[in-house]
């Protein structure tokens, strides 16, 4: 019995881990008041990158390396069209949505079928003990990274200089530039580190949760990270607890799907989207909660003017 | 700092020129990047450009698909383009398309042997009430709960789908169809028929024109179609003029889900004929684009929507003759969707060349 909750913890916190990347990337894009709806398409450019250089070099380090680039590489064009030719950012989103997913299945229609060496666990000293050691120490290093990742992302936005400019970008941008910041720079920088961090999640789906590569493999988790971040009224560490919740429901509705339950799995299958639904009516229930945690200038365009 | 000697210049009005130009410009430069794609792939360009563009329309067969193809995308795309004017976004049309089609479909085969001539209209009527109800659940949480209609219309996409796969794998299942996870065919009076023999258009496609025209009067000439437009202009001109923003969520998410609903049961009752776990390749997603690519008008969609249909078509034939894969199609949508964003700045904003000399001083800026 222990045995079975643990190995369900243990999934739960993989299939976390993609969406907390995807969504600490979005949570910083937001903060700097830019709103970023192409994750999903950035998640599946990262994912096709990743098992395309994975395949090919035999490199997990290169398949990171290309899936951060590539997620970046499609973020930088979003800028270009949201920050310098000032272009409405829904429709720019979800245009890189449908673009990515055009182009992540042109990339990888020689890799249908391919197969790569899954990311392996990094097996701490103690992954022997039982419950804990599974429970604890069994995970891959993206695992691990997640964690660093979101502190270093809660300590940059809470408690430096940078931070604070970013915040400011993205509360007021007109009275950032006129104190002199760059808001422009910021904000791509910004978007760049979204792009990256959503071809890392992108990544993991394709080399660690389910190693391979399938058109339209992200199934969505782009558009549950971008609910998150609302979800954790954009602040990291409630950004993780979200992740972590989403991961056991998936899990969760996967293991009755296994167990021989008479539920039909289409309707377990329904269980996170229907989730997502259900946290985001909870959280924004309070119109006060959105307006009070939401960057201020978000979704906005901003012209410097000349 | 070095500067650029490019500089976007806001334009004391909106340019009428580029508010026309944007879309064929953007349409334009697609077509240059393919021609470039083409070659960049080893393709001759030429023989690219044939494959995609003229020779899946050189028949009748093939303007009748051009016509077909185009349906889904014009009706999807009427309805969204009244919500994006009033600042809603649907951008679940994929998941209404699938409950319309289901709804339609599901009085199709239980009742269309029955019903006779009157199965076909209530086969649509029930297609848009289903996608009404998909659509009011976005509209009643945004506008009871707060919740964002751009999340949850698209997390219900993927609830639809479930959905649709549920039934023909179980309930709906043709119990004489080897075990395909299909639903039987529709009986002959649930069917929508070709217009003419030699191709497989059917009347929807007259019936999507007509709606545009009903949609371009519903927008430019009644209070409804006039308070969505300012609800999306101004909302704060239209929350003073006692304009309610429920209202207009309400409206735009009804007739966009309507739209949607039509566009679905349209398929399933006439190209497809039964229910199957995939009913269209993402028509409800390329409608975002149809809707932009139009600039937001009935007339602009519905060339727009012959357009991304003609992208389709073009990239089925491409898959055939140059073993490209079908989802040029979506990357060439995308492209084009992008070309259009970066085109419509140039209705705000001019680009002056500024020289060194000619330079203000950054004083006040």
């Amino acid at each position: 019995m222990i045995t079975g909750w643990v190995a369900v913890a243990g999934s739960a916190v993989t299939a976390a881990t993609p969406l907390l990347y995807a969504a600490l990337g979005e949570l910083v894009v937001e903060r700097s008041g830019v709103l970023n709806l192409g994750v999903e398409g950035m998640m599946l450019v990262g994912a096709i990158s990743a098992f395309a250089a994975g395949v090919d070099t035999h490199s997990l380090w290169l398949a990171y390396a290309a899936a951060a680039a590539g997620g970046a590489a499609i973020a930088l064009l979003f800028g270009v069209l949201t920050l310098s030719l000032q272009t409405n950012q829904v429709a720019t989103g979800l245009a890189l949505t449908l673009f990515g997913t055009g182009l992540s299945a042109f990339l990888g229609r020689g890799y249908v079928g391919a197969t790569i060496q899954p990311l392996p666990p990094l097996d701490l000293p103690g992954a022997g003990l039982p419950v804990l050691g599974p429970l604890l120490l069994h995970y891959d290093a993206l695992v691990y990274l997640s964690f660093a990742l979101c502190a270093l992302v809660a300590w940059v936005l809470g408690r430096t200089r940078t931070g604070l400019r970013l915040r400011a970008v993205g509360e007021a941008p007109r009275v950032a530039h006129d104190l002199g910041e760059p808001v422009l720079l910021i904000r791509y920088l910004a978007v760049l580190f979204g792009g990256a961090m959503a071809g890392i999640a992108g990544a993991y789906l394709s080399t660690a949760l389910t190693p391979m590569w399938a058109e339209g493999m992200s199934a969505g988790r782009g558009w549950i990270a971008l609910a998150l971040v609302v979800f954790g009224t954009w602040r990291p560490w409630r950004v993780v607890v979200g992740a972590y919740l989403f991961g056991t429901v998936t899990v969760l509705q996967l293991y009755v799907q296994g167990s021989g339950s008479h539920i039909p799995s289409e309707f377990l299958s329904m269980l996170p989207y229907a989730a997502t639904i259900l946290v985001l009516v909870i959280i924004c229930r309070d119109p006060k909660t959105i307006l009070l945690n939401q960057p201020a200038s978000l979704g906005k365009s901003f012209h410097p003017g000349y | 700092m070095a500067e650029w000697p490019l500089r976007l210049v806001p334009r004391p009005a909106p340019s009428t020129l580029m508010r026309w130009a944007a879309s064929p410009l953007a349409a334009l430069a697609m077509l240059l990047t393919g021609i470039v794609f083409f070659g960049a792939l080893g393709k001759d360009p030429l023989a690219g450009f044939r494959a995609f563009f003229i020779e899946p329309l050189n028949s009748l067969y093939g303007l009748g698909e051009l016509l077909l193809t185009a349906t889904p995308l014009l009706l999807c795309g009427l309805g969204l383009g009244l919500g994006y004017r009033a600042n809603v976004w649907n951008i679940g049309a994929e998941g209404q398309f699938t409950i319309g089609a289901i709804t339609g479909a599901g009085l199709g085969l239980f009742l269309g042997a029955r019903l006779g001539p009157a199965a076909v209209p209530l086969m649509l009527a029930a297609g848009v009430l289903g996608g009404m109800a998909w659509a009011a659940i976005p509209a009643f949480l945004r506008t009871r709960f707060n919740t964002s209609e751009i999340f949850v219309s698209l997390m219900l996409v993927y609830i639809a789908q479930l959905l649709l796969a549920w039934l023909v794998h179980g309930p709906w299942r043709d119990p004489a169809g080897n075990n395909f996870p299909q639903s039987a065919p529709l009986p002959d009076a649930a069917t929508l028929h070709p217009l003419l023999a030699g191709a497989r258009v059917t009347m929807a496609f007259p019936l999507a024109l007509l709606l545009a025209l009903v949609s371009w009067w519903f927008s430019t000439a009644t209070a409804a179609g006039f308070r969505m437009r300012v609800g999306g202009l101004a909302p704060a001109a239209a929350a003073y003029a006692g304009i309610g923003d429920r209202r207009n969520v309400w409206m735009a998410m009804l007739i966009s889900g309507a739209t949607a609903g039509l566009a679905g049961v349209c398929e399933v009752a006439g190209p497809i004929g039964m229910l199957q776990p995939t009913l269209s390749p993402g028509y409800g997603f390329t409608a975002i684009i149809v809707v932009f690519v139009g600039r937001l008008h009935p007339l602009g969609i519905v060339l727009a929507s012959l357009l991304m249909s003609a992208l389709y078509l073009g990239g089925q034939n491409a898959q055939l003759e140059l073993q490209l894969p079908a989802s040029v199609s979506g990357l060439f949508q995308g492209v084009l969707l992008f070309y259009l964003l970066a085109a419509e700045l140039f209705i705000r904003f001019r680009l002056c060349w500024v020289s060194p000399g000619m330079r203000r001083p950054e004083a006040g800026r």
